[in-house]
């Protein structure tokens, strides 16, 4: 049940990552990039996605255990720190410069994207790289 | 500024982000698990949760969505202009900036918003706006 809701679940989130336009890059492109006719066509996409989440999420407050019997967990760090800054800082740069992000990415190389293989294997060191530093920091 | 009416298609893109909420829901309502697709990958990495079935599972919906869509209907375009090294810069810095921040554009763009998170409006205000600045002076420079 849990494995099944799991798959559904990132079914349902890459389709409409498709529906919506978040998975052409050009088009995530030409919402960023403001030096040429403005596509605004991703506001509605991240709109879509909160009307429904403030309902959703509101209705999960409170509870302790989901639907498939595991424990909720939701992030209890609520401190803007700098981490998180210049962390936002790096995404925003590298999200500006190719139009992907992480969900993206793995629904390009899914659609079998040359280019979405090579930014998620890119992700992925670049993951590794930070979690290397963090432990040798620690 | 002008409004690229050619490719202005805010009722499939609205009704894509519904669906992207749901999911986000289903997962917390379900799973118990916040739908930041960085930090379900970052978990790959990790020895302890590399196991986790619902993170596989999550992950195989994902990669495998343009398949099933495919079954359908015709995928949507698909075009990336950026040329191959840039890609590269972009997917490492995306990675490393995902990790430090601790989100990306679903778990602190989708979810955190929908929770009136602090922390993922500061995070989300910060990376859309480096976002807007880098595409648009890449934008003014590739004319």
């Amino acid at each position: 049940m849990l494995i099944i809701s799991a798959f559904l679940c990132g079914l349902i989130f890459g389709v409409g990552l498709l529906v919506g336009g978040m998975a052409n890059p050009e088009k995530v492109l030409h919402f960023l990039d403001l030096s040429q006719a403005w596509d605004p066509s991703l506001a509605f996409v991240m709109m879509g996605a909160i009307a429904v989440g403030i309902v959703g999420f509101a209705l999960v407050k409170g509870r302790k255990r989901a639907i498939c019997g595991v424990p909720i967990l939701l992030p209890e760090n609520n401190a803007v720190d700098r981490p998180l800054l210049v962390g936002a800082i790096l995404f925003g740069l590298g999200w500006g410069l190719a139009g992907i992000c992480p969900g993206p990415s793995l629904v390009l190389l899914g659609a079998g994207v040359g280019k979405g293989l090579l930014f998620t294997l890119s992700m992925l060191v670049g993951m590794v790289f930070v979690n290397r530093f963090r432990k040798t920091s620690a | 500024m002008t409004i690229d009416f050619a490719h202005f298609t805010p009722l499939s893109s609205f009704g894509g982000g519904v669906l992207i909420g749901l999911a986000a829901i289903l997962l917390i309502h379900f799973c118990g698990r916040i739908a930041g697709i960085s930090g379900i990958v970052a978990g790959m990495l990790a020895k302890k949760t590399r196991t986790e079935g619902w993170r596989i599972a999550f992950l195989a919906g994902l990669i495998g969505s343009p398949l099933l869509f495919s079954l359908f209907f015709p995928l949507p375009d698909i075009t990336v202009q950026t040329s191959w090294p840039m890609i590269i810069v972009a997917g490492l810095l995306v990675g490393i900036g995902s990790r430090l921040g601790s989100g990306c554009t679903s778990g602190h763009g989708v979810c955190g918003l929908s929770r009136f998170s602090k922390r993922s409006l500061a995070a989300t205000l910060t990376f859309m706006a480096v976002g807007v600045v880098t595409a648009t002076l890449t934008g003014f420079w590739l004319g």
